[in-house]
């Protein structure tokens, strides 16, 4: 069949692509590019397998998987802006503060002013976007390095939060809106209805992308592929779900999560926006060229990114029943790990907000397993520091083995 | 042709237009300080529609303040554009883009992470409905206009990074058509090219006159400068000396020219109806 598509639709590549023009990638390119997330994955399933050995099979139960995630929500939507920043070659060592002051803002609105929850939380969100918003203006325009302008604020926003609280070491959240946010988990029809509209509708775009680029004689990736390709997101979000639904449901974070994911998924790879956020990245002089408003896209990303942070902020709130003056020591290292730890470069424009999941289940992984062995917090950031360490000298070798083969 | 190895302006049997066609580019008595330094001096100049003009000359003959003229990057002090026969004030690059006047610069302004696709629509995506990318139609595009110019790539979706040097070229250049160019201006397009590579990128230049833009050249290699264009206009410390047509013209007076060891060239210094002598 697909032959008699070929003549009937003289395919316009002919004559400028053919694939054996292309010298045969390396492996390291093959690492860089499609199958990026394959040693992170085996990385995962590794540290899995030595936490289900070691603990009896206890690591691996749908209870502790599904604390497991629950736990690792605030590092991913934090992770979520850090990818943003870094997809720019930035970086916002920030994004832990902003998180903490959103959570005292929203804190203080509701529990000491008695404001309704919506409008604290509306609050929060705004206070980190203007947090955002003051970031990349400075960085944008007065051309500060990124390290030194969010490291000043963070800095900033760890007294500024101590202010707010006025002396008062933790403030706990009695609100029942704010504390269901996290808490809470989706009734099973939701819990399973939701998750399973996105992937029809996810196959749906899928199949509709592969007929127009037939119809229009562009290059299509082979059938069987396309049906691997299919099967595989299917297997991912329903099995998620199966383990979800076989202990207490699908818990609302989660949602929370991965639709943020989703929607900056969206953004970045199928709009204009996500382009330039990648070019700039890349080359800013040639978006600059390309009549590419650099600064404004800075500056936009720098606010998403703090935004973000504020949704980690009140979520963790919710999840921990109360907002401390203590910013959780760990939380920025781990948020930047598990992007860069999922492949996101730090060098700028390469990398997707999928795979940041990846990242912060590993440091999850870590983090639950080392806390079910009964480690302390010595063992949990040591072994954590090597991680890092090892993610980022392999993203630093995979770079060179590209550059290696030279243009 | 003339017999002369310095092509006259009265050389202007261009098929099919009469001789005093408009150039698509015309420049007259451009001049440009910096400071004490008079980079050029009532410089004209002039390019046609499907005509490759070598613009050639020494170290800090002019050559880039001239292109920068003409992209909008710097204002002369005096001196007058016209886009065909029409009166222009390049006052910035965006104004040269609108006027649809390209420049090809050495470091080739591509993102190395984005795909070919990507590239070629940057800062001017198509879309389906907003705000989703239009890839379908922007991808059957960038092949048209890549066969259009005859370039041949692993495929489209790509990242840059991967290509080679003359794919790069290639790349860089099939963008300014896709903006509709009218005149293309190529900064030393052959300079760290391989044998094979230059080739490509000479027939693409050739490929550029074929489909009727104005296309300057700038360059050091008066090989490559004698194989694709069509005039060589020289230029020496801020001043147009000569003019050749690489016909009858030879890499050794155009070495002259640009040395000075001969002046006999300022006769058509003036340049003002220089014709143009393709074919």
């Amino acid at each position: 069949m697909s032959e008699a598509v070929k003549q009937k639709q003289p395919a316009p590549t002919t004559s400028v692509e053919a694939p054996s023009r292309l010298p045969r990638p390396t492996v390291g390119q093959l690492l860089r590019t499609d199958l990026g997330f394959v040693p992170v994955l085996l990385t995962l399933l590794v540290i899995a397998a030595y936490f289900a050995l070691t603990t009896g099979g206890l690591f691996l139960t749908p209870r502790n998987l599904s604390n497991l995630v629950l736990q690792i929500t605030q590092i991913g939507v934090l992770a979520l802006g850090s990818t943003l920043v870094l997809l720019l070659g930035e970086i916002d060592l920030s994004v832990a503060a902003v998180s903490t002051l959103c959570a005292v803002v929203m804190g203080v609105l509701t529990e000491r002013q008695g404001m309704p929850a919506g409008w604290a939380i509306l609050a929060a969100l705004v206070t980190g976007a203007l947090a955002g918003l003051i970031n990349g203006l400075l960085v944008a325009f007065i051309r500060i390095p990124s390290f030194i302008v969010t490291l000043a604020a963070s800095i900033g926003y760890s007294g500024l939060l101590l202010y707010l609280l006025a002396g008062q070491s933790t403030l706990i959240i009695h609100d029942a809106f704010i504390v269901s946010l996290a808490n809470n988990y989706l009734p099973d029809a939701l819990g399973v209805g939701l998750p399973t509209l996105a992937l029809l509708l996810y196959i749906g775009f899928v199949v509709l992308n592969y007929v127009r680029r037939r119809q229009a004689g562009l290059r299509t990736q082979p059938l069987a592929r396309l049906l691997l390709q299919i099967v595989i997101v299917a297997v991912i979000v329903e099995g998620a779900v199966a383990l979800f639904e076989s202990y207490l449901g699908v818990p609302q974070s989660v949602v929370f999560l991965t639709g943020l994911i989703l929607l900056c998924w969206l953004l970045l790879t199928k709009t204009p926006f996500g382009r330039y956020v990648y070019a700039v990245g890349g080359n800013a002089e040639a978006a600059r060229r390309a009549g590419i408003n650099v600064p404004l896209i800075r500056v936009a990303v720098f606010t998403m990114c703090s935004t973000l942070a504020a949704i980690g902020g009140v979520l963790a709130a919710s999840r921990g029943l109360a907002v401390a003056s203590q910013i959780d020591p760990t939380l920025l290292l781990d948020s930047i790990a598990a992007a860069v730890i999922g492949g996101v470069s730090l060098f700028g424009g390469k990398g997707s907000v999928w795979s940041l999941i990846l990242g912060a289940l590993i440091i999850g992984s870590l983090e639950n397993g080392l806390d079910l062995k009964s480690q302390g917090t010595d063992v949990k950031e040591m072994v954590e520091g090597v991680v890092l360490v090892i993610a980022v000298a392999a993203d630093a070798l995979i770079r060179r083995a590209q550059a290696r083969r030279g243009r | 042709m003339a017999d002369s190895s310095i092509s006259t302006p009265t050389a202007p049997s261009r098929p099919g237009q009469t001789g005093v066609a408009e150039p698509r580019l015309r420049l007259t008595g451009i001049s440009k300080t910096f400071g004490a330094v008079q980079a050029l001096s009532n410089v004209d100049f002039e390019v046609h529609a499907g005509e490759v003009v070598g613009l050639v000359g020494d170290n800090g003959a002019g050559k880039s303040t001239l292109v920068k003229i003409i992209s909008g990057v710097e204002q002369a002090d005096s001196g007058e554009i016209f886009l065909e026969g029409t009166p222009v004030k390049i006052t910035g690059p965006s104004v040269a883009t609108r006027l649809g006047i390209e420049t090809v610069y050495q470091d080739l302004a591509l993102c190395d992470n984005l795909d070919v696709v990507a590239n070629l629509f940057l800062g001017h995506e198509e879309l389906d409905i907003w705000p989703a990318l239009s890839e379908v139609h922007m991808e059957r595009e960038a092949l048209r206009v890549l066969s259009v110019l005859d370039v041949k790539i692993p495929s489209v979706r790509v990242p840059v990074s991967l290509l080679s040097g003359g794919q790069r070229q290639s790349i860089a250049v099939a963008k300014t058509i896709l903006r509709q160019a009218r005149v293309v201006l190529l900064d030393e397009p052959t300079a760290a090219l391989g044998v094979a590579q230059t080739r490509q990128v000479l027939n693409l230049i050739k490929r550029l006159r074929e489909q009727g833009l104005a296309v300057v050249v700038i360059s050091h290699n008066l090989a490559d400068v004698f194989e694709v264009v069509d005039r060589v206009i020289v230029l020496r410390l801020g001043r147009r000396v000569a003019t050749f047509d690489v016909k009858s013209a030879t890499p050794e007076r155009v070495v002259a020219a640009i040395t000075g060891a001969e002046f006999g060239a300022e006769v058509d210094a003036n340049g003002s109806n220089g014709g143009g002598s393709q074919s």
